[in-house]
């Protein structure tokens, strides 16, 4: 490795820190905001890449990665343990890095270099970042960088990337770094690179027996013909095994590592070295020794900060909750509220292109895969981003001043009762305005357990295109009384109790995932609780913009894909002819400015006809027939179970299919009286009406449980790499609808008219 | 001296750290967070719901579940 020719390849940099150390900012700073983002292969875990606009001598360019924002390299979670593959060169995807910045927060300087102590003994040319300079005086500290640069031996370079200060000393810096890399012309001494003597490293401390094992296993390692990296094998004697996948170990030798590992810990045991206590108290001694004299704290005592003031405020017992509540109330107003405009300017938007491609072209299969299928499927993705886009900036907001760690903080408790964690909250909320941005808020999580019970939650909580199928059933069945003196409204009540279904359900349902899917040990709460500061607005606006990209470029081409695919299970095998003929003689009748009102209204009413009736005989209509014996139990007919299935791909759909099957035409909404009307005369074959309130409060219970969204079923696709956990919501809530629409339908069917 | 832990620690008071029980990862990233023998710690104050417990050490704020505090063995100071 070290005469590779270096010129003709770029040069990757690794940057990695602690979280809340500002590393997005600089990130940004150094790269100007032409991140790419994606998932590493095969884990969770975010992978954001970019070209850095520096010009080296040695390399062609220079890739900057960023790495997860960890307290430590042990490879106890996905992100630690990608973080130490990168850094070793092991990632398929990822060159290994010639060189590693550090960031630390110089506020916080004992507990950052704990992850520089474990970096440096990957013994790659590191260079250290001291962050938050400009916050130093005002926590009445003092810190001598110079004499931190010569106790650690390495390169220091004092930052405050939010005001992108110190950014250009960083670049020269790792110029020089780089062009002195082996394998360049220049390369002379170790001096100044940033690579420490064995001797100089924390673990040159660490106990004798413990030591002379990793040099036995080393050796063992390197004649299995897959040398592992010291720092490696370190990792898989103190770390708990199950984490530490690493890729480079072959399977064939995996049991026999195992083995060898479990042995060599007994054998550690009884030399007195206390697994994993040893490490961290090592690494707590060399950082004790290398900032004496560096840093200068104003007295004992803890100064009352200003952070600690707005602390007493926001996190006391009645007006931090208080305050708190208002906040979720806000944002979740500011979703509903503030999203309907640019949501109604995209829906409209998508009409009028539907339109003029309509006046463009005459009726047929094209016309409608291109207005029913393309143009209304990309509609449907674009749709969602507005939401997205708001609930990623209060998430962002909140985040970058310090307050969602406080939040989570402050919910914990009532969360950990329901098996999940402070954390779980705000997503859980943000997915009763939709569940998209609320599953992909639950990246905050950081433990994995309460991700995932949270994302598969999250779909059960009320979402805002529930309503117009509440709001459809209540106004056609639920009599129009008020009870208890006047004060509330039956409709009222049964829509609140609609809202409220899917989140009392939720519960068991999470304490069920936590006990049989995700068992293990307890969750945890060591969090950090980071100073408040102002937050940055490039690093919001950056936030924003990486997730409404990843949403459109990810999820949105999936969406895309199944809209397309339900409008051809919609549309064939019928014949569309007769169809078309009419929809082509109304056109011309309604641009006729003289056109006979009554005329194309018997032209609307028919083609309505022709349309119910080739839904009815299309694979989506056959279905329909084939489901009927499956949803009688419910109280529903066939028509219903249609219109059920034709709404699985977005529950909202089902408001249109109810108008076309009930040959209303496609445009009705919630409110319609005349599509209210016809449900309420429709019959079963024997004259008694097919609604009734138990119908349609079954028919409301299955949508308040089911998973009729595939934009969802996609982003959890997304979010956890594996179809295997949308697949799994996709049964266990069709199941619950099913029971629950059933219970429902029986229940009220007994009470009012046993 | 009796030995307490941080759970017990009121608003205000400090101790200083003896240990952390157990040697399992939950006590690792408690030791990796800065909790190691000898640092004094500060209970800053607690959630709105009695759990979980804010501390300052080695120079930030942490915050802990009661179960987890329970760990860290401490001397008053």
């Amino acid at each position: 490795m070290a005469n590779r020719a270096s010129s003709d390849r770029p040069a990757t940099v690794a940057l990695i820190g602690n979280p809340n150390t500002g590393k997005s900012s600089l990130f940004n700073a150094l790269c100007g905001g032409q991140a790419r983002v994606g998932n590493y292969p095969g884990v969770t875990v975010e992978h954001k890449t970019a070209r850095m606009s520096l010009a080296c001598s040695t390399f062609k360019s220079i890739e900057l990665v960023d790495l997860p924002g960890t307290y430590s390299l042990s490879a106890r979670s996905a992100d630690e343990a990608v973080s130490v593959e990168v850094l070793c060169g092991e990632m398929p995807t990822v060159a290994k890095p010639d060189a590693v910045i550090v960031i630390l927060d110089a506020t916080n300087l004992e507990r950052n270099l704990y992850l520089l102590s474990q970096v440096l003994e990957l013994q790659i040319p590191t260079l250290v970042a001291l962050n938050m300079w400009d916050r130093l005086e005002k926590e009445g500290m003092k810190l001598d960088a110079q004499k931190l640069s010569e106790s650690l031996g390495v390169r220091v370079v004092c930052t405050s990337a939010s005001k992108r200060f110190g950014i250009a000393e960083v670049q020269s810096a790792l110029l020089e770094i780089l062009e002195q890399a082996p394998g360049s012309e220049k390369a002379n001494s170790t001096d100044s690179r940033g690579v420490l003597e064995r001797g100089a490293l924390a673990s040159a401390s660490f106990p004798k027996a413990f030591l002379e094992s990793v040099d036995e296993l080393e050796a063992w390692f390197g004649a299995q013909g897959c040398p592992l990296e010291r720092f490696q094998i370190e990792r898989l004697l103190i770390d708990d095994s199950q984490a530490h996948s690493y890729r480079v170990i072959p399977k064939r030798i995996s049991s026999e590592v195992a083995q060898r590992i479990a042995t060599t810990r007994e054998h550690l045991a009884t030399q007195g070295v206390s697994i994993p206590l040893f490490e961290t108290r090592a690494r707590y001694g060399w950082i004790k020794q290398r900032v004496v004299g560096v840093v200068e704290r104003q007295a004992r005592e803890r100064r009352v900060s200003t952070s600690d003031r707005i602390d007493r405020w926001l996190t006391h017992r009645w007006l931090g909750l208080l305050f708190f509540i208002a906040l979720m109330f806000l944002i979740f107003q500011s979703i509903t509220a503030f999203a309907s405009w640019p949501m109604d300017g995209i829906g409209f938007g998508t009409q009028w292109v539907g339109q003029r491609v309509e006046a463009m072209m005459a009726p047929g299969p094209l016309r409608s895969l291109l207005v029913d299928g393309i143009i209304a499927g990309v509609g449907a993705v674009l749709v969602f981003l507005p939401q997205i886009a708001i609930l990623f900036f209060f998430i962002a907001v909140l985040e970058d001043c310090g307050y969602m760690s406080r939040a989570a903080f402050m919910m914990d408790k009532f969360m950990s009762a329901l098996g999940m964690s402070g954390k779980s909250f705000l997503p859980l909320m943000s997915s009763f305005a939709c569940a998209i941005p609320g599953i992909m808020a639950t990246r905050t999580i950081e433990n994995r357990r309460d991700r995932m019970v949270t994302m598969l939650i999250a779909p059960l909580m009320s979402c805002s295109a529930r309503w117009p199928v509440y709001v459809l059933m209540v106004s056609a069945f639920v009599p129009k009384q008020a009870v208890l003196g006047g004060w509330v409204s039956v409709q009222g009540a049964v829509l609140f109790a609609m809202m409220c279904v899917g989140a009392l359900v939720a519960i068991p349902v999470a304490w069920l995932l936590k006990r049989f899917v995700f068992p293990g040990e307890p969750s945890t709460f060591i969090m950090e609780l980071s100073s408040y500061k102002w937050p940055s607005f490039r690093v919001v606006a950056m936030r924003v913009w990486e997730r409404v990209l990843s949403f459109i470029a990810r999820a949105g081409s999936l969406i895309f894909v199944t809209s397309v695919l339900v409008w051809a299970a919609a549309y064939f095998p019928g014949d569309h002819s007769l169809v078309d003929q009419a929809t082509a003689k109304l056109e011309a009748e309604q641009a006729d400015p003289n056109a006979d009102e009554a005329k194309t209204q018997a032209w609307t009413s028919e083609i309505n006809q022709l349309k119910s009736d080739l839904i009815s005989k299309s694979y989506l209509g056959l279905a329909g027939q084939w489901i009927e014996p499956i949803v009688r139990p419910l109280g529903w007919d066939g028509k219903i179970g249609v219109a059920v299935l034709a709404s699985f791909p977005a529950r909202e759909v089902i408001v249109a299919t109810l108008g076309t099957i009930y040959s209303l035409g496609g445009g009705q909404d919630e409110t319609s009286q005349g599509l209210a009307e016809n449900l309420r005369s429709a019959t079963w074959p024997d004259g008694r009406p097919v609604y009734t309130l138990a119908t349609a409060c079954s028919i409301m219970v299955f949508f308040a449980l089911c998973a009729q969204c595939v934009s969802t079923l996609v982003t959890i696709r997304r979010e956890t790499n594996s179809w295997r956990w949308p697949i799994f919501s996709f049964v266990y809530m069709t199941t619950l609808a099913y029971l629950g629409a059933w219970i429902v339908y029986n229940l009220m069917s007994f009470w009012l008219d046993p | 001296m009796v030995s307490i832990t941080l759970n017990d620690l009121q608003e205000g008071q400090h101790g200083t750290i003896l240990d952390v029980e157990g040697n399992d990862a939950i006590a690792a990233r408690l030791l990796e967070m800065g909790l190691i023998p000898g640092e004094v710690v500060e209970m800053i104050g607690q959630a709105p719901m009695g759990d979980p417990v804010e501390f300052s050490v080695v120079g930030y704020r942490l915050s802990l579940r009661r179960i987890e505090a329970r760990r860290v063995r401490i001397e008053r100071t």
